[in-house]
């Protein structure tokens, strides 16, 4: 196959970007779409030429180090699939693609399609965790967690940290991301001691961080690569209005 | 050089208690002046990042991801050990130490195994206690499964993500030690040197993947968790950046590595298809729990699976390990897999797959609790190959997972180099010549939360350190050493891209320092690695420069790295020229194909030390004494 792609090449954060046009040959369907730049990145750098930087580590999809919009969609067109999991057999010869960087004021670019993600690391520090010291936990059984609760907290867990959220909304919140680690939390014994200040603290530094709001379209939902579910940022907002009224 | 484990006296059960006593403490008001460097943020850096900030020492943290939450402890699947015994199957500390004793086929130290048992109960509370959301029963307690090898059900998982469980709550244990200011993270950092002092080691010279500039930092200690080499072989389950850098150049000042050859060889993953192929993926091995191995009986049959009657199916493990069947440890699994595609019976496109398959489980459990156990293990398959596993068989070949030699370390968890620690894959410790499946997150959670905390606070207390500041000349001269390394990588401006490098590599060293090794494999591979770095040194071509965010720069130096460490791997290989474990050389077999080890004349850690570039390095012995289990041919007949 061959796939037409219109790359973001900048230089670095400071730097002005514009969109380049590249031509990658020979595609086989079995490859990976980060496997298809890697292809197009060996000719430019036998050409003395910079290749483009993207970011990726796992490459399997639980990392959430990769990321980019694909003609409009972050991660590609594929539903519940990392852009190091889109495989090109998704694709057909002749595709003209668009690579662009997440555009977000929370995550400034870095160089072409990498950007700084560090702002959901602060999120996190705000009170994404439970405040237990290495040591002295009680046994593991003594806490009883019905099945069904311990699912539904895996299923808020299971985001990967990506940003894909973010870039998909409209107003660039960060609400997807940030109501699903409050969920998962909120749902389990363990989070109930520091259920109210961490909503609060939570969403004060999403804020801070310069995240939109949410206005409920659902685009985060759509392009989550692990299915996160806009049901995570009802239940930031019963959270937040019932630590609001009560503390 | 005498290599001094510091196992503790006593009996087996009180060495770390009493070494626990023993040791010297830090006064809680002094730990804040002694700030202690932590390289990667995996299981075991995070987790011992979290654990030093909160007894208050000055933690400063550094990964090379764009944070710490991507290390690839992430990826792991399927579970994490721990002798609970809440099944009330017959589990105990000893049988957990037990069996990663004689899983890792009896080239591990005693006593740090049966303290890796001992810990493993804690470690377990502990990630509860965070809110990792484990796997429950109906009734409120937690499950768990039979895994990899052992005949009690000890692990402890959180669907097919619980790497990712435990190291979020590494992480977020961690992050909200940076937000009381105990620890300072360094994201995008790459340490490429190790700076020692009066032969201690004080600091790292590190470069800033996203200015790229060198930076400088100095501690009391430095503790490096970096993980595996698994890369070395191109092609293997390891994430794309995990690399070998930071463990090669501690090694190049002076700390030894230990049993490079022990590499783990992962049954399960799905097999290669094409040239361009950047990893391979793992299918966790709890897949082995309900799914059934085989190939057809005759070589060469290209009939579809579902067109193949049972009689004509080989269910090999089933009937060559009757009392384990398919969940016999990883080596042996891979070792059948390869020996059954070398014989002509391998499936798929390249014949190089065995089947994995679901068809009776489904039947037995119904699809929906299939679908409950492994549905985002199947979904990630098809996503991959683009077949159904509910109703194709999985394709399945062994790839490069896990590296059990590491940098040699004692009970303490210390390298020879005075104040360096290296914790979690990065050491040696544990795993002897095969890990056992659901293990790596044991030891990695078990050297940073329960470990290095004591052993650390022992360190600081006992040793004298200068006061230095990072302008030093030892700081001067290796940020130069530094510079000079990355100036010669961009001045070569040669036509090979380091990936093609890479690849030649990591193909040699699978077909001759792979699954199955002899002495004229590793002779040519000994021959050919010289030649390739000299290619390297010839002909690689970086373009741009340092001052700036430049992932091929980065690459390139993991390479050049890689072609130096190959030569130790392919050497080790070399003289040991028993069978244990993951490692097997074809001179050395049972009459049934099995590893044969030699324990008179190979019973110890090869601990090499470094002489120089294309120099012999000098092998060094740590003698394993057994005075607990009996070392016997592991059987899992």
């Amino acid at each position: 196959m061959k796939i037409h792609l219109k790359v973001w090449r900048q230089a670095g954060p400071a730097a002005a970007g514009q969109f380049v046009n590249y031509t990658a040959d020979n595609v086989s369907p079995h490859m990976s779409f980060l496997e298809m730049l890697d292809v197009v990145n060996e000719g430019l750098i036998r050409k003395g030429e910079e290749p483009i930087a993207f970011d990726s580590d796992c490459r399997e999809g639980i990392c959430g180090t990769c990321g980019f919009m694909v003609s409009g969609i972050p991660h590609g067109p594929e539903p519940h699939t990392t852009v190091c999991q889109l495989h090109m057999r998704k694709f057909k010869d002749g595709d003209a693609l668009t690579l662009e960087p997440w555009r977000s004021k929370g995550f400034p670019v870095l160089r072409d399609l990498i950007v700084d993600r560090s702002s959901f690391d602060r999120i996190i520090q705000a009170g994404g965790y439970t405040s237990v010291n290495t040591g002295g936990a009680q046994d593991a059984n003594a806490i009883l967690i019905g099945s069904n609760t311990a699912e539904a907290a895996m299923d808020s867990a299971a985001c990967i940290g990506c940003g894909a959220c973010v870039a998909a909304c409209k107003n660039a919140s960060a609400a997807l991301f940030t109501s699903a680690k409050i969920t998962h939390l909120s749902l389990l014994p363990q989070g109930q001691v520091e259920r109210s200040t961490r909503v609060l603290n939570m969403v004060e530094r999403m804020d801070m961080e310069g995240f939109g709001s949410c206005s409920n379209e659902g685009e985060c939902e759509a392009v989550c690569p692990k299915g996160i579910s806009l049901r995570n940022i009802a239940t930031m907002n019963r959270e937040y209005w019932k630590a609001v009224l009560t503390s | 050089m005498t290599l001094d484990s510091k196992v503790p006296s006593g009996p087996l059960a009180e060495k770390w208690d009493s070494h626990k006593f023993a040791s010297k403490l830090v006064n809680p008001a002094n730990r804040r002046k002694h700030t202690v460097i932590i390289v990667g943020t995996g299981l075991a850096g995070a987790s011992a990042a979290s654990s030093l900030g909160e007894l208050g020492y000055n933690v400063l943290s550094f990964c090379i991801q764009d944070s710490p939450r991507r290390a690839h402890s992430i990826a792991a699947q399927g579970g994490i050990n721990a002798a609970k015994n809440y099944q009330n199957d017959g589990d105990s500390i000893y049988r957990l130490f037990y069996d990663t004793i004689k899983g890792g086929d009896y080239r591990a130290r005693e006593a740090n195994v049966y303290r890796l048992a001992q810990v493993s109960v804690n470690i377990i509370d502990q990630c509860v206690a965070q809110g990792v959301p484990f796997a429950r029963e109906y009734g409120g307690q937690l499950d768990n499964r039979s895994f990899g090898g052992a005949q009690v059900s000890r692990t402890f998982y959180a669907r097919g993500q619980t790497g990712q469980q435990l190291l979020l709550g590494a992480y977020q244990s961690m992050q909200r030690q940076v937000a009381k200011g105990t620890v300072k993270q360094f994201p995008n950092r790459e340490m490429l040197d190790l700076v020692l002092i009066n032969g201690q080691a004080r600091g790292i010279i590190v470069r800033n993947l996203v200015t790229g500039q060198l930076e400088r930092y100095v501690a009391d200690a430095v503790c490096l968790a970096t993980g595996g080499y698994g890369t070395a072989y191109y092609l293997s389950t390891n994430a794309v950046g995990s690399n070998v850098t930071a463990s090669w150049r501690a090694h190049k000042r002076g700390a030894l590595f230990a049993n490079p050859c022990f590499t783990q060889i992962h049954p399960t993953c799905i097999p290669v298809s094409g040239d361009d192929q950047s990893k391979l993926t793992l299918m966790s091995e709890s897949l082995r729990n309900d799914g059934r191995v085989w190939v057809p009986k005759n070589k060469g049959d290209k009939r579809r699976a579902a067109d193949i009657p049972e009689s004509e199916r080989d269910y090999y493990l089933e009937r060559k390990y009757p009392s384990f069947g398919n969940l016999v440890p990883r080596d042996v699994a891979s070792r059948n897999a390869k020996q059954v595609c070398d014989e002509g019976r391998g499936v798929g496109e390249t014949g190089l797959a065995v089947y994995l398959d679901f068809k009776d489980a489904i039947q037995r459990l119904g699809h929906d609790v299939v679908a409950a156990r492994y549905g985002n293990l199947f979904e990630m398959y098809e996503k991959i190959t683009g077949e159904d596993p509910y109703t194709v068989p999985m394709r399945m070949y062994p790839a490069i997972h896990y590296a059990m030699g590491g940098l040699w370390v004692d009970y303490n968890l210390m390298s020879n180099v005075p104040g360096l620690h290296v914790l979690g894959e990065a050491n040696f410790s544990d795993h002897g010549a095969n890990r056992l499946g659901a293990s790596a997150l044991m030891q990695g959670l078990a050297d940073g939360y329960f470990v290095i905390p004591y052993t650390l606070a022992h360190y600081i207390a006992g040793t004298k350190v200068e006061k230095v500041t990072t302008d030093h000349d030892a700081f001067k001269e290796a940020e130069t050493n530094v510079q000079d390394r990355i100036n010669r990588v961009l001045a070569v401006k040669g036509t090979k891209t380091p990936r093609e490098l890479h690849r030649q590599l990591g193909r040699l060293l699978w077909d001759d320092v792979g699954m199955a090794r002899n002495e004229a494999g590793l002779r040519k591979a000994l021959a050919t690695i010289p030649k390739l770095r000299e290619e390297f040194w010839q002909n690689v071509a970086v373009p741009g420069d340092a001052n700036n965010l430049n992932k091929n720069l980065e690459y390139a130096g993991r390479v050049a790295d890689y072609l130096e460490f190959a030569e130790l791997l392919a050497l080790d290989a070399l003289t040991r020229t028993e069978s244990c474990g993951g490692h097997f050389r074809e001179e050395s077999q049972t009459p049934e194909g099995e590893a044969q080890r030699d324990d008179a004349n190979f019973s110890y850690v090869s601990a090499w030390e470094f002489q120089g570039v294309g120099k012999a390095p000098i092998l060094h012995k740590e003698p394993l004494v057994f005075e607990e289990v009996h070392p016997s041919q592991r059987s899992y007949k």
